[in-house]
């Protein structure tokens, strides 16, 4: 019996521990992914003999004769099935690396499945959208405008431009194009928190069939560097080498194994024997930084770190006013300690990259990142290859929010492909992106907030102590960014002191709300008590304070490129708490045990990071008279090459069909620091539009030259009025190509001045104080990102990232015992909001135009999330008058708090 | 996930696949959990769907599962009108963490003999006191009930070679009120408990069956529904406080907690007191 798939039969066999997923994708049919591996998140959907089954789990033997689909053969020909037409049209997605398996879910679904859709796709996850987009698809709710005339670009809700690709499979993804005969790579991990490799024996490694390399820390270049993509390399401690001798974190890579297989490279790392010396860990941040605990690094190895006999990475101390002084005369003064937790990315698409060195002898990397072009600095750093011999490029990113803010797996392909000549792969499991990937750094903030009885906050101050992990990372970025929470109020004494501090646990790093979500939710938490002292409604608190136009944005006293380039928070204040007043969306459960209450949480963001950010972009108009951009960001669901289309058609008053886009790529653009906090949008986005203002300019000015003096020229959508005669740009564009003139042109952008934005979260939530079961009945969010330029796609962004902030407060529960072990390295035990735990979500947007970004827009793909956490933990203490200061809201962490509460209320009564 | 040291699949052509094994060997039904977690010992595969075992087979006496029957074939199976306790069964698939596309290659013995805590197969075997039957190499039989097969955590009274062929539902117990609760850190989350009461009205008697909760199953029996006091006190009498399962699920404070509370809830509902 032979295979068939899409109707057509395969005569090859698969391996006999082979599962249909990696057996599907062999055979061609790429559109089937991994998220997990593990049977959870649906993203390898298919059909057998019709009906959906998770092909990661399933043994590829057992389905010898079966009918099998894949996204490939769902569409009639070019005739696109309804379900992928709804999922283009909602539009049902963003990064779209959970579309395929998630169309094939949804167009499997009967009547009665339907009805119960939070059940239905209870095993299908996305990361990205917050599911409202998926509902609206399912539905057959089509959002975006196909037909929009030029002119009519800025504002619309225009399709993403890789939108057929997303919902045929088609698009590529990093992994869906590696060269044949592409070797991979598997690691081995430190059992210990803390310990040095004192003899690696791998002969028994290298004697196993398949096996091409065995490399140690005597194989890898002396160079330390920082994994954290930077424009900046020096913002953040070289302490980082390819492979180590000592291992800082239980997980670390220690060895790597390159085989022809990946069961070939799976076998010879557990043929790899290592010696240890076990070395005293610490894995708690506050011993960390007492006197006699173990130093997870050394002074020899970079001068950077602050004090690595206190495992301190950094520490920082700004302010201004006089901070003590405010807090003795205060009337009211609340102090009190808050934690959060880490949160895994958990982005559908795993870290990976393939590397190999072209017959052009120059070094390739295709790889899953968000900075391209940092990488590939790093690379070049690293092994010491010249720039111009190095090309980074991405495909499609399947979803990033920071995790690929960062070099950890370029750095092994491209030494495997420099020795062994041949391509290398390197594609990380989900239990990887847990046990060796990054994090949210956890954080203690204390809060010092002073006032007058009549509400005028006059101290405000916070101590953060942010727990790095065994490396820096992005350990001093974030740590001067969790500032930014005494940032939106006017308060004349402020005072921010911060600590980051290594521990022998897995690295933290950079994800969405970057530093900020943190300190946002003890600030705002704080500000709810503040008001419950002085006997204000927190809201009257928030209005009476918050920053106006004309305020200091500085915490402290040095000059800043920050401005208030518009200034919409007091429209989401209004547009929250009226949504939240007149009403939930959900009905509150009844019974004695169950509650509700109203909370509200806001957030200021800067529209781009403090270190440098630039980018530049060309356009270019071709022999056809159509356009090409050329842009470094990257594209993974943020939608920014969308929005970049959109300018680029506003600039040169052309139709959108008309422009092309290429990005993520070196040997494509120029510069571009990387996609992240809010820059594809507000840097790139305004170098796009500086270069197609450019380019229109250009075409102009040689038109005219067509043209008597004084001559009437006006640019139009294919072609230029030149004194009433029409020249189809396609004939332009080849009469300047004959001429030898280039029609094109590029522009760099900087991420200064920063603009800044706001976002403002209501939700009314019913706390059960028996069981500690937290359900919101209603979620509300104002953004003031500038100008829409992209309403659905917003948002998505917007809904993307309250769920986001959802899961941070109360269904991600990242856990470790005290030897250092994640106890819950996989998407099935580590709980992502699903279908079924978002509720509907209420998105406002304030009507502003900023003055710094791009048609007055500020980029805010990042920024929702961070007032979502403190809005459901004030809803809690409204509800049930119980304060939960520490991160997450999981019931076996609040129901004893709760529950104590409840017998004393009813005592009470 | 791939299986890289899985060197041959079988398709068995006996009868009983038990005189075939060898260790390193795996028995595969749906696969969906030989398939999902790194199994580096894991040699050969032998194929028991392709034995033909019937699904359900309606007995005189009891409804017979075969350990091979998908899950989704449990939830479409129609029980007659007069078995009170029929729906459960649907009810305790609808119970999964895992959606319907799991179903459709999980089975009802593949969920046992995982033998997690959480597995909701497990409690609703548990809850309606099933007897498992057993093969074993050289033609040895023997038969269990499922607090004694299930051993703890991921750990259950399997010997190699051995194999559970079906899972037998009394009909009596079928025919009995039932009550459950369930709760879960995330709406359609793995369940952190899962407590099942019945009752048979001929009787008046009251079984509470705590899985999910504990790190193995748990059956509780009353001649007489008890009062809350009762209850209470026999829960305290047979389940220790190492006994409440520890993992990233729950922990074992809040699962204590939750299962006085939910206990509490199904004896109130089979006595029929109004809450």
């Amino acid at each position: 019996m032979t295979f068939v798939v899409n109707d057509r039969e395969f005569s090859s066999s698969p391996a006999p521990g082979q599962c249909l997923r990696t057996f599907l994708r062999d055979l061609g049919h790429t559109g089937v992914k991994k998220g997990c591996d593990s049977g959870d998140c649906g993203a390898c959907t298919v059909w057998v003999d019709g009906h959906p089954m998770h092909s990661c789990i399933t043994s590829a033997e057992q389905m010898r004769g079966r009918s099998i689909t894949t996204i490939e053969g769902l569409a009639d020909g070019d005739e696109l099935h309804p379900m992928q037409d709804a999922f283009l049209n909602s539009p049902g997605f963003q990064c779209g690396f959970c579309t395929a398996g998630m169309i094939m879910t949804c167009a499997s679904l009967d009547d009665e499945q339907r009805a119960d859709l939070p059940a239905a796709l209870r095993g299908s996850l996305c990361r990205c959208t917050g599911f409202r987009a998926i509902h609206d698809a399912i539905d057959g709710v089509a959002h975006v405008e196909t037909d929009v005339s030029p002119g009519k670009e800025i504002g619309a809700s225009v399709g993403a431009l890789e939108g057929r690709g997303v919902v045929t499979g088609s698009v590529r993804y990093t992994m869906d194009e590696v060269p044949p005969g592409t070797a991979h790579i598997k690691v081995v991990r430190s059992p210990h928190s803390h310990a040095r490799a004192i003899r690696i024996d791998t002969a028994a490694a290298r004697a196993v069939p398949g096996v091409l390399a065995v490399y140690t820390w005597e194989d890898v270049p002396l160079k330390r560097f920082t994994t954290a993509l930077h424009e900046n390399h020096l913002v953040e401690p070289d302490d980082t080498l390819v492979l180590d001798q000592v291992a800082r974190f239980k997980g670390q890579r220690m060895v790597a194994v390159v085989g022809e297989t990946v069961a070939a490279a799976e076998e010879g790392c557990r043929q790899v024997v290592i010696e240890w010396e076990v070395l005293p860990a610490v894995l708690d941040v506050q011993e960390a930084m007492l006197p006699g605990a173990p130093h997870v690094h050394h002074r020899s190895e970079d001068a950077w770190i602050t004090e690595p006999e206190r495992n301190l990475l950094i520490d920082m101390e700004f302010g201004r006013g006089d901070v003590e002084e405010a807090l003795a005369s205060a009337d009211v003064v609340h102090r009190a300690t808050y934690r959060t937790p880490r949160q895994s990315h958990a982005q559908l698409e795993t870290h990976g990259s393939v590397a190999w060195v072209g017959e052009d002898g120059v070094l390739h990397v295709r790889t899953s990142s968000q900075a391209p072009f940092i990488c590939k600095e790093k690379i070049s750093y690293v092994f010491g290859i010249r720039r111009d011999l190095v090309h980074v490029f991405t495909g499609r990113v399947g979803g990033g929010f920071g995790s690929k803010q960062e070099m950890l797996t370029e750095d092994l392909c491209v030494l495997a492909a420099l020795d062994l000549r041949i391509p290398v792969q390197w594609e990380w499991t989900r239990e990887e992106e847990f046990i060796g990937g990054t994090s949210r750094h956890p954080m203690i903030i204390e809060v010092a907030l002073g006032a007058t009885r009549d509400g005028e906050i006059t101290a405000m101050a916070i101590d953060v102590t942010s727990n790095t992990g065994a490396y820096g990372n992005h350990g001093g970025e974030t740590l001067g960014a969790s500032s930014a929470a005494l940032a939106w109020y006017r308060c004349r004494n402020k005072r921010y002191t911060g600590r980051a501090v290594y521990t022998n646990t897995v690295p933290a790093g950079a994800i969405r709300g970057y530093g900020a979500a943190q300190p946002t939710f003890a600030m705002e938490s704080a500000i709810d008590e503040l008001a419950g002292l002085l006997g204000m409604s927190p809201m009257e608190l928030r209005r009476r304070n918050a920053v106006q136009p004309g305020d200091n944005l500085a915490v402290g006293g040095a000059p800043i490129d920050e401005c208030l380039g518009s200034y919409g928070l007091d429209q989401c204040l209004d547009m929250v708490q009226s949504a939240i007043e007149s009403g939930p969306s959900l009905p509150a459960p009844e019974g004695p045990e169950w509650s509700t209450g109203v909370g509200y949480a806001m957030s200021m963001y800067d529209t781009s990071p403090p270190t440098e950010h630039r980018s530049e972009a060309s356009v270019e108009l071709l022999a056809d008279g159509t356009y090409l951009v050329r842009v470094g960001t990257c594209e993974f669901g943020n939608g920014t090459t969308t929005s970049h289309v959109q300018f680029a058609a506003a600039a040169l008053g052309t139709s959108m069909d008309r422009v092309a886009i290429r990005y993520g790529d070196t040997a494509e653009s120029g510069w571009d620091t990387g996609a992240f906090a809010q820059t594809g949008l507000f840097v790139a986005g305004r170098a796009v539009t500086y270069a197609a203002q450019g380019l229109r300019h250009r075409i102009l000015e040689y038109a005219e030259r067509q043209a008597a003096d004084g001559a009437a020229i006006e640019l139009l959508a294919d072609s230029v009025m030149v004194d009433g005669r029409q020249i189809p740009l396609a004939e332009l564009a080849q009469r300047a190509a004959a001429e030898g003139i280039a029609l094109s042109q590029a522009r760099k952008a900087y991420g200064s001045p920063v603009s800044v934005g706001f976002n403002v979260t209501g939700v009314r939530a019913a706390v059960n104080s028996v069981t500690g079961e937290i359900r919101l009945l209603q979620v509300a969010h104002g953004i003031d990102g500038g100008t829409v330029i992209n309403p659905q796609q917003l948002r998505g962004q917007v809904e993307g990232g309250v769920t986001m902030g959802i899961g941070f407060a109360m269904t991600e529960w990242w856990q470790m015992d005290d030897q250092g072990t994640v106890l819950n390295p996989g998407i099935r035990m580590y709980r992502i909001p699903n279908f079924a735990d978002v509720p509907p979500i209420q998105v406002f947007f304030a009507d502003v135009e900023d003055s710094v970004g791009p048609f007055g827009a500020k980029g805010c793909a990042e920024s929702p999330i961070d007032p979502v956490a403190p809005a459901i933990a004030n809803a809690v203490a409204d509800a049930t008058g119980v304060r939960l200061r520490d991160l997450p809201l999981v019931p076996p962490l609040i129901f004893e708090q709760l529950y104590d509460s409840y017998l004393q209320r009813g005592a009470a009564v | 996930m791939d299986q890289g040291t899985v060197k041959e699949f079988v398709r068995p052509a006996v009868e009983d696949p038990t005189s075939l094994w060898q260790p390193g060997d795996a028995w595969l039904a749906g696969g969906t959990f030989l398939f999902s977690t790194p199994l580096p010992d894991m040699r050969r595969l032998i194929d028991l769907t392709s034995l033909g075992w019937e699904n359900l087979v309606i007995g005189p006496q009891a409804l017979h599962i075969a350990a091979t029957c998908r899950v989704v074939d449990l939830y479409h199976f129609v029980p007659p009108a007069d078995w009170t306790a029929g729906p459960f069964l649907r009810e305790a698939v609808d119970s999964f963490l895992a959606g319907f596309k799991i179903w459709n290659g999980a089975t009802v013995g593949g969920n046992i003999c995982t033998s997690l805590p959480a597995s909701p197969m497990t409690t609703m075997a548990a809850a309606l006191d099933a007897t498992l039957e057993i093969w074993g190499p050289g033609g040895a039989r023997r038969t269990m009930a499922v607090p004694d097969f299930i051993l703890g955590n991921h750990l259950n009274a399997l010997q190699p070679g051995e194999i559970l062929r079906s899972i037998d539902i009394p009909i009596d117990s079928l025919r009995r009120r039932y009550s459950y609760q369930r709760f879960t850190l995330t709406k359609h989350g793995r369940s952190s408990e899962f407590l099942v009461g019945t009752s048979d009205p001929a009787k008046g008697d009251f079984i509470l069956t705590i899985t999910a909760a504990t790190s193995r199953p748990f059956v509780l029996r009353f001649g007489a529904v008890p009062t809350s006091a009762e209850l209470r006190a026999t829960i305290a009498n047979v389940v220790a406080e190492g006994d409440y399962f520890d993992d990233p699920n729950g922990s074992p404070a809040h699962r204590q907690h939750m299962t006085y509370h939910l206990a509490e809830v199904i004896r109130a509902d089979l006595a029929g007191e109004a809450r």
